[in-house]
C-alpha cells in the first residue's frame, strides 16, 4: 500500500511554508506528520489537505545543552503548538529572546514560517521544521 | 502459564566514564546473577540482553553474542533488546514471556550500557535519536528538552505557579540524592545527600526550567536476572521472588500523544496490564523503582501509575508520602537521579533493587522494612516505550 504523503513531499512543501496533513474521509480527523493511515481511527482513506499554520504554544523550552554538530544553536526555543486545525506540531519559536521565555507564552497565538536543519551524518539528509512567530 | 521467578540478580557499580567494555561490564553482572541462583552458565537456555548505544558507544554491535561466549552460555540464543531506556525491562519482560509459557525453564535477562563514555555532545545527540527523527529532531529537540516542555505544560494544565511546582521537583531530586548517597551500588553514592532546594534551584540551566540537578547523570553500567519456572525456582532458593504481572505499551511521536499530554498514555496502558495480571492495585505496592530520568518524571510516573492524583504528586513528596515509610517508597536506590541511568541496564537495575528490598538485603538507612510487593517502571523515549513489572515475596 503506498503513502499518500511521504515525509520527503511534506518536507518538500514546509520548505514553502506550506504545512500539509492528510484528512480522514472516515472519521474527519487531521493527521500531521504524515502517516500511512489515520491518527484517529487507523482508516488508510485519507486526502492531502494543506492546513494554515497558525495556532497556540501549548508549551516551550530553551535549551542550552546541545547535540554534538549542534552547539552553535544555543541557546534557542522549542515549542510545542496547537494548530488551529487541531493537531499539536514541534517547531521553534523566533523573534523572541531565547533567554527571556517564560511561562507568559503559553497560549500566545502564533504564525508559521519554517526553518532547514541541513542535517548531521547520522540523519540521512535534511529535514525542514516549522519556524512559528508571533501573531500581533 | 508457569509461574516465573527471580532466582538471582547481579548488578555493576552504575557510575560515569570508566573503562570496562560492555561485554566485560555485562558479564561481571551476569556471572554475579548466576552464582547468586546456585547455577552454572550451562544450566542458562536462552540470553535476553537490552542494550541501546554500544554501536556508537564502542563500535560494538550484536553485544549479546560476544557477552553469551564471555560467560560461557555456548551456542544458546542470545536476543538484543532496543527499547531506548526501557531496553532492560524489554528483555526482561520477554524473558518472563518464554518461561512462562514453558518454553524454557532458565533464561538470563539484564542489559547494559557506556553512556557516560561518550561524553556529552555524542550521548546528547544518540538519545535525541528516541524522539521522531524526521519531524522533530530538526527543532533540536533533546531529551531534556522533551520533560523540560513537559514540565511547563504540567504546570499550566495543573494551574501550579512555576516556581511552586519547581520546588517541589527540587525535592523529588533531595530525596533521590539522599538515597543513593547510601547505596554503594549508585553512581553518587557518598555525594550529595546535602542537596538543598535552593542548591538545585540555582545550579546550570540544561533546558528552561530545568537545572542540572533535575536532570539524571549519563552512566555506565550493567545489571542481569536469572528467571526461573516455580518447579526450578524451588529447588534453587527459599527466597523466589515472583513476577506476578507485566505490561508493556508504546506510542508514537510527543506531539501525537497531545490527547493525553503531560499524562503518558502509554504507561496507563502498560502498568493496568500488570495491576490485572497481578491481582493487585496501586495501594498495595509497597516499593516502586521508577523511570525518574528528570525530576519532573517521578511526579507524572506517580500519577500514571496510580500513586497520587493527577497534579498533586508534588504534594505528596513535601509530605514524605513518596518516601521510605511513606504511602509508596519512590526510588529508594536513588532512582535514575542518583544511583544512574546506564540506558540499556536501567530495568534490570530496578528489578534487581526491588529483589534485594523483597528479601531485606539492603543497606538499613534505605530498606523498606516488610516490603511484600514491588514494582518497577521503565519508560523508554518520550513515552514511546513503557514497560511494568510487579514482584512479589514467594515466601
Amino acid at each position: 500500500m503506498e503513502h499518500k504523503l511521504l515525509f520527503k513531499d511534506y518536507n518538500e512543501a514546509l520548505k514553502q511554508n506550506r504545512l500539509l496533513g492528510l484528512k480522514c474521509q472516515a472519521c474527519g480527523a487531521i493527521t500531521v506528520p504524515p502517516k500511512i493511515v489515520c491518527r484517529q481511527c487507523a482508516s488508510p482513506d485519507m486526502e492531502i489537505m494543506e492546513l494554515r499554520g497558525t495556532g497556540k504554544i501549548r508549551t516551550f523550552t530553551t535549551v542550552n545543552v546541545a547535540s554534538e554538530g549542534r552547539e552553535d544553536e544555543v541557546p534557542y526555543t522549542i515549542v510545542m503548538v496547537e494548530l488551529d486545525d487541531g493537531p499539536w506540531i514541534m517547531g521553534n519559536l523566533d523573534d523572541i529572546d531565547p533567554t527571556q521565555a517564560t511561562m507568559e507564552l503559553i497560549g500566545r497565538k502564533v504564525k508559521m514560517a519554517h526553518k532547514v536543519f541541513p542535517g548531521d551524518k547520522y540523519s540521512a539528509g535534511e529535514g525542514a521544521r516549522p519556524l512559528f512567530s508571533m501573531v500581533n | 502459564m508457569e509461574k516465573v521467578a527471580v532466582v538471582g540478580v547481579g548488578e555493576t557499580k552504575f557510575s560515569g566514564p570508566q573503562d570496562k567494555t560492555e561485554v566485560e561490564l555485562f558479564a561481571e553482572a551476569a556471572m554475579e546473577a548466576i552464582n547468586e541462583s546456585n547455577l552454572k552458565p550451562k544450566d542458562i537456555k536462552a540470553l535476553f540482553v537490552g542494550n541501546v548505544l554500544g554501536d556508537f558507544a564502542e563500535g560494538q554491535g550484536m553485544v549479546q553474542a560476544f557477552a553469551a561466549e564471555n560467560i560461557g552460555c555456548l551456542y544458546v540464543p542470545a536476543n538484543r533488546y532496543e527499547g531506548a531506556c526501557a531496553s532492560a525491562s524489554m528483555a526482561i519482560r520477554e524473558a518472563f514471556i518464554w518461561v512462562a509459557s514453558g518454553f524454557y525453564d532458565i533464561v538470563l535477562a539484564g542489559g547494559v550500557e557506556r553512556a557516560a563514555t561518550m561524553g556529552t555532545g555524542l550521548a546528547t545527540r544518540t538519545f535525541a535519536m528516541f524522539s521522531d527523527a524526521r519531524y522533530e529532531y530538526p527543532s533540536g529537540i533533546t531529551f531534556p528538552a522533551v520533560f523540560a516542555m513537559l514540565t511547563h505544560l504540567y504546570a499550566d494544565t495543573y494551574g501550579i505557579p512555576l516556581e511552586k511546582l519547581r520546588e517541589q521537583m527540587a525535592r523529588v531530586s533531595i530525596q533521590s540524592y539522599r538515597h543513593g548517597s547510601v547505596n554503594p551500588q549508585a553512581q553518587f553514592y557518598g555525594k550529595n545527600s546535602d542537596m538543598s532546594v535552593e542548591k538545585v534551584l540555582g545550579s546550570f540551566v540544561v533546558c528552561t526550567p530545568l537545572t542540572l540537578h533535575d536532570c539524571c547523570p549519563f552512566s555506565d553500567g550493567a545489571a542481569a536476572v536469572v528467571l526461573a519456572s516455580e518447579e526450578v525456582a524451588k529447588k534453587l532458593t527459599d527466597k523466589p521472588v515472583y513476577i506476578t504481572g507485566v505490561g508493556q505499551s508504546s506510542c508514537g511521536p510527543l506531539c501525537n500523544q497531545s490527547d493525553y499530554l503531560p499524562r503518558i498514555r502509554a504507561r496507563e496502558i502498560s502498568s493496568g496490564q500488570a495491576y490485572e495480571m497481578a491481582g493487585v492495585t496501586p495501594e498495595d505496592i509497597d516499593i516502586c523503582e521508577l523511570h525518574d530520568c528528570f525530576s519532573i518524571a517521578s511526579l507524572i510516573a506517580t500519577e500514571s501509575l496510580g500513586f497520587f492524583e493527577f497534579g498533586k504528586a508534588g504534594e505528596a513528596w513535601e509530605r514524605g508520602e513518596a518516601d521510605i515509610g511513606g504511602q509508596v517508597a519512590i526510588n529508594p536506590s536513588g532512582g535514575l537521579k542518583s544511583k544512574g541511568h546506564p540506558i540499556g541496564a536501567t530495568g534490570a537495575g530496578q528489578v534487581y533493587e526491588i529483589v534485594k528490598q523483597l528479601r531485606g538485603e539492603v543497606e538499613p538507612e534505605r530498606q523498606v522494612e516488610g516490603a511484600q510487593t514491588g514494582m518497577t517502571d521503565t519508560l523508554g523515549g518520550d513515552g514511546g516505550t513503557l514497560v511494568n513489572m510487579i514482584l512479589q515475596r514467594g515466601w
